[in-house]
């Protein structure tokens, strides 16, 4: 899902008519201070960064006077919080917290529900996780229907959410289950949504996330890569994004594991089809071995664009074998694959000799597309063994296979095991 | 025998001239499919392998009659249209071999399929084929590769991916069995058809002697399967591989199904929900086939 950081989220959410806390979001210290200084009172400097659990981290600061909101700024942009780095910082007032509730929006798709379910819950500021059941009112939405302002009342008063606040944490609710639809979202949270002590409910922290598939339905966000990932996109993920961007010819999907091999046991991982990519997954792991990314050729993409897959995965830097877990007996037609791969390979292998490369080939077309990989690869330098049909699900024979040459490839470079 | 896909079942194709659509209807006919209609809006009067195109979905069933089941070749973006109007013009089974289909939108056609009674089969799903009888989607490629791969006889098919719905058959041809309904429920976040309300129809078909499923980490299929299997619902010989036990924590897959969200949908709780309610599981692929065919022999 393609998540918006706090600030973008509380934007949509005032449009909704949820009030957030006064505040901007600052790239430098000189900007923290002007905000806060906007605001003339003691304010929160939160680091944005697609993590929850940033106040134990030490991602959440507060600030009594506008120069401590610079010095404050300052010691968290640039910094890696959670392993990820702070670019930006949101500057808001300070809540006077009374009480904290939590609201939020998920899709439930078992069969029993497969619509969006709201969460009302008096115990806010943790993870709904750890709320106990009796803590929280929830409500199925038959979407043909919609969700209205009493079903929202409703939820509170189940809760006995006192009569004074009543329509203010109704409003809210509502307003995000709004924000959930206008803006085609995957999950919407307000976790916690706060009762000040001067009574006004106001969204403390929100998670947003705007489902993949309607990305382009937003294009006000700028979101570059419209895919699930738990950290924002490494640059060879924009690439691999870039190569599948307005072509719907067959699926190709690459996303990087680690930023940065250290140590060995990598292996830059091919893999055909959803279900097959990850039988290759496991197979490898089983063997110590660890993919540097993860990817996905299949739905009959053309050559061209198998090939540019298979050139982001070799670029990977310290990876130590290539290998094409085509563990699907395919419905496409694989000579597109043999003949991307082919390429790949031809330009590949010459610049590292005795690279192992591990092919499984099968399917529809199985024949002539191992001949292509058979003839097209003859004579390359590298360690080259292919498969086909017989092997289909032979996971564990492969994985082996990968490794004894990687084994192989250290000795001839002297390379010790760890 | 067959379930939802049978000898007597008419099938319509949105989306017929497009670039799948035209393939993949050609395929369907080829293998012997009751292909009656086609639908491209703008090109009512044309043909698409002998099969004849109309502008509307209400058109074709004016022309053709009451049509059983669509296929729709549509993209993501206008999927949910052409799912309301199959809807609307009768048609009781749809298949959507599409990914990438707007969330909210799919909601809606699940929800909307359900009160008019319609079984819809994906988003995401590949096709449905039911050995030597009839095929509905692209499940099966071309009729050559679909009689190489899929023989009639005992065995259900059930998978998670569309790759592993031809997969699992030829390594059930390879161990000698052949299957009755081979059925990819589809990769998307939301399908309109779980693997438990399948398992109830092989369990009432009597050909069906057993069912195998390549199962996948995420979302709710698996699970309520092992639920299924609880309530007596499906009492024949069931194997179920879960895909994924060994990724690392957190790993994301390209099916947007396979998102492990807050904490369920792990290998493990699917495997030991699947267990505790007398399934077989399997720990690799290649034992997917051997067990089922054990099984079935002891079964009876």
């Amino acid at each position: 899902m393609a998540r918006l950081y706090e600030y973008q989220g509380k934007q949509i959410l005032k449009e909704a008519k949820v009030a957030i806390p006064r505040g901007e979001v600052a790239a430098t210290p000189q900007e923290a201070a002007k905000i806060a200084e906007k605001i003339g009172k003691p304010v929160a400097v939160k680091v944005q960064i697609w993590a929850g659990g940033r106040g134990k981290a030490g991602g959440i600061k507060f600030a009594e006077h506008p120069l401590d909101a610079q010095s404050v700024a300052e010691s968290l942009l640039g910094s890696e919080i959670k392993a990820l780095k702070v670019e930006k910082v949101l500057v808001e007032e300070k809540l006077d917290i009374e009480k904290e509730y939590y609201v939020g929006v998920i899709i439930d798709p078992s069969m029993k529900a497969r619509c969006p379910v709201i969460m009302f819950s008096t115990e806010g500021g943790m993870d709904i996780e750890a709320v106990p059941q009796d803590k929280i009112a929830q409500m199925n939405v038959d979407v043909l229907r919609g969700f209205r302002l009493y079903d929202a009342l409703n939820l509170a008063v189940q809760l006995k959410v006192p009569t004074k606040v009543l329509p203010a944490i109704g409003q809210a609710i509502m307003g995000l289950y709004q924000t959930f639809k206008n803006y085609h979202c995957r999950i919407a949270e307000i976790n916690p949504l706060v009762l000040t002590k001067d009574g006004k409910i106001i969204a403390g922290d929100c998670r947003i996330a705007i489902d993949d598939s309607s990305v382009f339905r937003h294009p006000e966000f700028g979101i570059e890569v419209a895919r699930e990932a738990p950290t924002p996109p490494t640059e060879l993920d924009k690439i691999a994004w870039w190569i599948e961007e307005g072509d719907l010819r067959g699926t190709c999907y690459i996303a990087q594991m680690t930023q940065e091999i250290k140590g060995l046991n990598y292996v830059g991982y091919h893999g055909l089809g959803g279900g097959g990519a990850i039988l290759g997954v496991d197979a490898l792991n089983r063997e110590g071995l660890k993919i540097a990314n993860y990817a996905d050729t299949s739905g009959n993409p053309t050559a061209a664009k198998v090939y540019r897959a298979a050139k982001v995965i070799f670029s990977q830097p310290g990876i130590e074998a290539y290998f094409l877990g085509g563990f699907m007996y395919a419905n496409q037609e694989q000579w597109h694959h043999a003949h991307g791969i082919v390429k790949a390979l031809r330009e590949e292998m010459p610049k590292r000799p005795g690279f192992p490369c591990v092919l499984l080939l099968c399917g529809n077309t199985e024949e002539e597309s191992l001949k292509i990989l058979h003839e097209g690869t003859k004579g390359l330098p590298g360690r080259i063994e292919i498969y086909g049909g017989d092997k289909v699900y032979e996971t564990e024979f492969l994985a082996k296979r990968v490794r004894a040459l990687i084994m192989e490839y250290r000795k001839e470079r002297g390379i010790k095991e760890a | 025998m067959a379930i939802l896909l049978t000898k007597d079942t008419t099938v319509l194709v949105q989306g017929i001239t497009g670039r799948e659509g035209s393939a993949r209807a050609a395929f369907m006919k080829g293998y012997g499919t009751k292909v009656v209609a086609g639908v491209t809006p703008g090109r009512g009067g044309e043909e698409v392998s002998g099969i004849p195109v109309f502008n509307t979905v209400a058109e074709a069933v004016k022309v053709k009659g009451p049509i059983d089941a669509s296929v729709t070749f549509v993209p993501g973006p206008g999927l949910k249209d052409a799912v309301f109007e199959a809807v609307d013009s009768g048609i009781k089974f749809i298949v959507s071999p599409v990914e990438r289909v707007p969330l909210y939108d799919i909601l809606e056609m699940v929800a909307y399929t359900k009160q008019k009674g319609v079984q819809l089969l994906g988003p995401g799903s590949i096709g449905i084929i039911s050995p030597g009888i009839a095929a509905a989607g692209w499940l099966g490629g071309t009729p050559e590769f679909a009689r190489r791969v899929f023989v009639p006889g005992s065995v259900g098919v059930i998978s998670r991916s569309g790759g592993q719905s031809a997969t699992v058959p030829w390594a059930l041809k390879l161990a000698g069995l052949g299957m009755t309904t081979v059925i990819p429920v589809g990769t998307e976040p939301v399908t309109g058809t779980s693997m438990a309300e399948i398992l109830p129809l092989f369990e009432k078909d009597p050909d069906t002697k057993g069912v195998a499923v390549f199962g996948e980490i995420g979302g709710p299929h698996e699970e309520e399967a092992a639920d299924c299997v609880r309530r007596k619902e499906f009492t024949k010989p069931l194997v179920i591989f879960v895909a994924g036990a060994w990724a690392p924590e957190g790993m994301r897959f390209s099916h947007a199904s396979s998102i492990i969200e807050r904490g369920h949908g792990s290998a493990k709780s699917k495997i030991e929900s699947l267990k505790e309610a007398g399934v077989h599981v399997v720990d690799r692929p290649d034992q997917i086939a051997p067990t089922i065919k054990r099984l079935i022999e002891s079964h009876g």
